[in-house]
């Protein structure tokens, strides 16, 4: 209190103003334009305030909607399944880190390319394979799949961090009580992990719904939720588009803060337990 | 007086010369050790061929300076590390390659390793709930334990509610309920401060006596050390200096090294021999018929009922004398003074060259 703070500090609390300006601005200009009245166009001055290109959004064949209703579902679908399979193969694969075995270096390395590799080529690939192999891409398998080769890199990265920071003594106090390999991950290891597991599982949600370049070829008929907004944006005619994008936010932010409040209602309920038998 | 006359009566056979020769010998003791070795993937030794029998229900500490393979021992003992060579006995049962749970072993952790979303009774109650017993009976179980250890107040307390000491008892009430043969402390007192410290020494002394079990402590406090041990065992580069009781220890120190590492003694070479004498021995004044050495008062440490005086010989050695507080202040020696610290030839140890 009272001393000087350094030049720096204020130069620093400029660029982080300017950092907030340029993620937010643009956004809020989208939320804004959303609200466009009847006659307003694509772009500023708002033309009135009105409602009416959400109406149109959740009209049947609502003018510049498109598919991105089914594309909607199409995206939710395979984010959860995407989602849970990066939970239990990133789980999985963290866990075999804890010891070392031949060829760890390998899997450890390839997960890092994957995230290297441009996703496009990742996925132009993908398609090629199948095309050699005589297959026709479809969601449930190559779509999927194209999409692990992103979330799982990323899954394993998230369990080294957890594991990296879970005292080995738990789990030998846990062997040294008795318990099977099987007992000690269910009673010991998953619940102590269990918030960071949630975040694996957010982490394959988003980076399945909003992927595109490793998808797109591979995912047969039927565009996601990017790929049609792409296509969308390509043919843009109407603010309808920027309440999409409100909606889309107010989606995720919902997610997110859901996830949150599950986590932190996991953390409370040990808090609860404690209270209802006092000591 | 009454834990000198304990010391006397018990002189425990802790040698360390191979394996018991027959069945009825090896009965006398929970805990054998057959040469046995660690050897690390590099090819580091971190211990190196020992054997050593711990006797039936005895509090055996092993002391040593950090990284000379006590805790190594230790958890090759409860199975958490593998045996490189040699054979572990408990009870007579060859444990070499048994899994943890199945040594009669249990490990008290020197983090404590309490689980940190259970409760204080569901980490005591945890290996009855591995064993399929019913939530009303393990409690109940679990509470009897916490009793033991004085916690049954604190049952409900999460780990992160507890001070360490707290932490410490919970901890050793969940290694007692799985009725070990032998429990296993990992240096179970250095996180606590001083004053429990010694607390708590004396409570695991009384849990000991009171089951009539082994406990195997490692630590690298010497007080600690003499303080609680019937068998201590010292150790350096993975090996064992010397096993005793406490007593022989301290009064007939094996060699160099133990003399030095269990300290209150000075290590004098003259003639190309090795000795030691206890500093409580040495005196500063001449004495007729006596030996003695000249030396400079280097510092003076008050510590109550005694002072403790350090010295540099003329030949450049450190030594200690610890004196009464009564004879120290009849003529306190000044920093820088030239003094003559003298002792008698028959309190003189001879030690082999470490």
């Amino acid at each position: 209190m009272g001393k000087r703070r350094p030049v720096s500090y204020y130069l620093l609390s400029l660029f982080f103003a300017a950092f907030l300006l340029f993620l937010y601005g643009p956004m809020i200009c989208v939320y804004l334009l959303s609200f466009q009245g009847p006659e307003g166009g694509m772009s500023f001055p708002m033309r009135g305030f009105s409602t009416v290109w959400f109406e149109t959004l959740f009209k049947p064949g609502g003018r510049g909607v498109g598919d991105i209703h089914n594309s909607f579902f199409r995206s939710m679908r395979m984010a959860a399944i995407v989602a849970v399979l990066t939970m239990l193969i990133g789980v999985a694969a963290g866990m075999s880190f804890r010891r070392r075995y031949p060829g760890a270096n390998f899997v450890f390395y390839s997960a890092i390319t994957s995230m290297v590799v441009p996703g496009i080529l990742v996925g132009f690939g993908i398609s090629l394979a199948l095309n050699v192999l005589g297959l026709r891409p479809d969601w449930w398998y190559s779509g999927i799949g194209a999409q692990l080769t992103w979330s799982l890199p990323f899954a394993l990265l998230i369990m080294f961090i957890i594991m990296g920071r879970f005292d080995r003594s738990y789990e030998e106090a846990a062997t040294d009580l008795g318990a099977t390999s099987r007992q000690r991950f269910q009673y010991v290891i998953l619940p102590l992990i269990l918030p960071g597991i949630i975040g694996i599982m957010m982490a394959g949600f988003t980076s399945s719904y909003e992927e595109a370049a490793r998808g797109a070829l591979n995912i047969g008929t039927g565009n996601t939720m990017p790929m049609e907004l792409t296509a969308l944006l390509g043919a843009a005619t109407t603010p309808v588009m920027f309440a999409i994008g409100t909606l889309t936010t107010l989606f995720m932010f919902v997610t997110v803060i859901g996830t949150l409040l599950i986590t932190m209602s996991l953390a409370r309920r040990r808090q609860l337990r404690l209270v209802a038998q006092p000591a | 007086m009454k834990i000198d006359v304990d010391f006397n009566s018990k002189k425990v056979a802790a040698d360390t010369d191979g394996p018991a020769a027959s069945p009825e010998a090896a009965m006398k003791y929970d805990v054998e050790m057959v040469s046995v070795s660690k050897v690390y993937d590099g090819g580091a030794k971190a211990v190196d061929e020992i054997s050593l029998r711990i006797p039936k229900a005895s509090y055996c500490c092993l002391l040593g300076p950090s990284g000379c393979g006590k805790t190594t021992t230790l958890r090759m003992m409860a199975g958490h590390e593998t045996v490189s060579d040699g054979d572990i006995l408990i009870h007579n049962r060859n444990i070499t390659d048994a899994p943890p749970a199945e040594r009669g072993t249990s490990m008290m952790f020197q983090s404590y390793a309490l689980f940190p979303h259970l409760s204080a009774l569901d980490n005591v109650a945890f290996s009855l709930k591995l064993k399929g017993v019913k939530k009303a009976e393990r409690h109940a179980q679990a509470m009897e334990y916490l009793t033991l250890v004085q916690m049954e107040a604190l049952a409900h307390r999460m780990p992160g509610q507890l001070s360490g000491g707290q932490q410490q008892r919970v901890a050793l009430a969940r290694s007692l309920i799985t009725r070990p043969k032998v429990l296993l402390l990992d240096e179970p007192l250095s996180a606590l401060d001083p004053f429990l410290r010694v607390m708590m020494r004396t409570e695991l002394k009384r849990i000991q006596t009171e089951l009539g079990i082994t406990f195997v402590h490692v630590t690298h406090s010497q007080e600690e050390a003499l303080a609680l041990s019937d068998v201590m065992v010292v150790m350096n580069g993975g090996k064992i200096m010397q096993a005793g009781t406490a007593r022989e220890v301290f009064e007939t120190p094996g060699n160099s090294f133990v003399a030095k590492f269990i300290g209150g003694h000075n290590v004098i070479e003259r003639d190309g021999k090795t000795f030691s004498i206890r500093a409580d021995k040495c005196r500063l004044i001449e004495s007729a018929g006596g030996q003695q050495m000249v030396a400079t008062v280097t510092t003076v440490e008050y510590q109550g009922s005694q002072v403790r005086i350090n010295l540099r010989s003329d030949s450049g050695q450190d030594l200690t004398t610890l004196l009464s507080d009564t004879r120290y202040f009849d003529d306190p020696p000044k920093r820088g003074e030239r003094v003559i610290m003298s002792w008698l030839a028959e309190d003189e140890w001879p030690l082999a060259a470490a």
